[in-house]
């Protein structure tokens, strides 16, 4: 392998069935039923993929959705909201954790 | 960039398969429906993305003894849609007499207008000219937002083409119970390909109702051939090979029987006939004897073999494209 990450992997993507068949393929049903915008609007459905694109920190997923929101005319603004959205529920959900650390702070401190 | 250069750049597409390989037999035309006609090149805006390569600049225009030909040949065969475009149609002075004259025939007439020349003094008169002539308006918009439309087509664009979508509303344009239609135009402003149709005209209507009142009948979304302006942006920001390999991975074979070159003939300034506008600006003539308004023969231009060349990726890929938007919905 010469590199890692690089965009032309993409095209490799659909090719991932090929040796897990039957799992492959549930998952590519499972991700077009997921993604098509049912009760959601195409909108937000691209700014939740965007946003969690960048909360899994997966650059062919920010390639993806970057150009799915490029392509439905999304602005530049929403974008990065909805990218301060994915990074205000991280963060959240890592100060929430600190209660625990409270916790054990409060049991163990004289 | 010029034609032959345009065709230079559109020949190398590296490690690619050339779209001539997916037509072993050639593409021919099905009929002519539709007689597309470039008045002229020149137009008030210019925009990042032209493919007619249009400007304030550019004088070409269709000389009067060509309009009066086009008019001969509409009155002779059966061909159903007039679709008139430039460059600025509003800026060549005949527009009036040629649309009052096509209005006697029992023809569909659309005309592509940027919408703000429609506020300069000289040419605030033509949304009466269309009203009276019961034209179809076919109006660019790239967005639903300002930074965008105003980046690529100038600042302030946004703006004038809120203000003229508003009088055109009240003259009765866009509303249902009227008999007047106007679709938007919607194509990307930059080097990716456009979302579905439907869902882009949901969002053009919510956005444009809810902020400024607007309504409006279909929205056209096209996806940018690369051909014009914005050839010269693919290759000058390093876009051209990522463009092309994203059209050709896109590429549908069954939007190859609704591409619009089966059912258009495309007129130039010049009287020159062409499969479509984008073999237009490329200078690639229908290849047959019969390509120019001189030399009219229906029956020879209804079967006709199609130019094709890699620019016709972008009208087969993904849902296909057309100058009437997608192909597919």
């Amino acid at each position: 392998m010469s590199d890692y990450y690089e965009s032309k992997d993409l095209d490799n993507f659909p090719n991932i069935a090929e040796f897990a068949e039957e799992e492959g393929n549930k998952f590519f049903d499972y991700y077009e039923e997921a993604t098509a915008g049912n009760e959601l609007s195409d909108r937000v459905t691209a700014l939740i993929g965007l946003s969690v694109a960048h909360v899994n920190k997966c650059p062919y997923c920010i390639d993806a959705f970057t150009n799915k929101c490029l392509s439905l005319g999304i602005s530049k603004d929403e974008m990065m909201e909805a990218v301060h959205v994915g990074s205000a529920i991280t963060a959240g959900a890592i100060n929430a954790h600190s209660t625990q650390m409270l916790k054990i702070l409060e049991d163990k401190e004289m | 960039m010029e034609p032959k250069k345009q065709k230079a750049v559109l020949e190398n597409v590296p490690e690619e398969k050339d779209f001539k390989e997916n037509l072993d037999q050639g593409l021919y035309a099905d009929d002519i429906d539709i007689f597309q006609i470039n008045l002229c090149k020149k137009c008030n805006l210019s925009c990042k993305h032209c493919h007619v390569q249009a400007s304030p600049q550019n004088d070409r225009i269709m000389p009067k003894k060509y309009l009066q030909k086009c008019l001969d040949i509409l009155k002779i065969y059966p061909i159903d849609t007039v679709d008139i475009t430039g460059g600025s149609p509003e800026m060549h002075p005949n527009l009036e007499w040629f649309l009052n004259e096509l209005s006697q025939m029992d023809l569909n007439i659309m005309v592509r207008s940027n919408l703000v020349i429609l506020l300069e003094e000289d040419y605030a008169h033509f949304i009466d000219v269309y009203t009276d002539n019961q034209v179809e308006l076919v109006a660019s918009l790239p967005g639903y937002n300002q930074e965008k439309v105003d980046r690529l087509r100038g600042e302030g664009v946004f703006d004038s083409s809120i203000e003229v979508l508003q009088l055109l509303n009240q003259k009765g344009f866009g509303k249902e119970d009227t008999d007047f239609t106007l679709d938007l135009v919607y194509n990307p402003a930059g080097s990716y390909l456009p979302g579905s149709q439907q869902a882009l005209e949901r969002e053009f209507k919510e956005q444009l109702n809810s902020k400024y009142g607007i309504v409006f009948d279909n929205l056209f979304s096209l996806i940018n051939s690369p051909v014009g302006k914005f050839l010269n942006y693919l290759v000058k920001s390093d876009n051209y090979k990522n463009y092309m390999h994203e059209l050709i991975n896109s590429y549908n074979e069954e939007t190859l029987q609704n591409v619009m070159c089966r059912n258009t003939v495309s007129v130039g300034w010049d009287g020159t006939l062409y499969d479509c506008d984008f073999n237009q600006m490329l200078n690639l003539p229908i290849n047959n004897s019969h390509n120019h308004l001189s030399q009219f023969d229906y029956e020879a231009l209804q079967n006709r073999r199609i130019e094709i060349g890699n620019h016709c990726y972008s009208c087969t890929a993904g849902g296909g494209s057309s100058c009437q938007g997608s192909l597919e919905e």
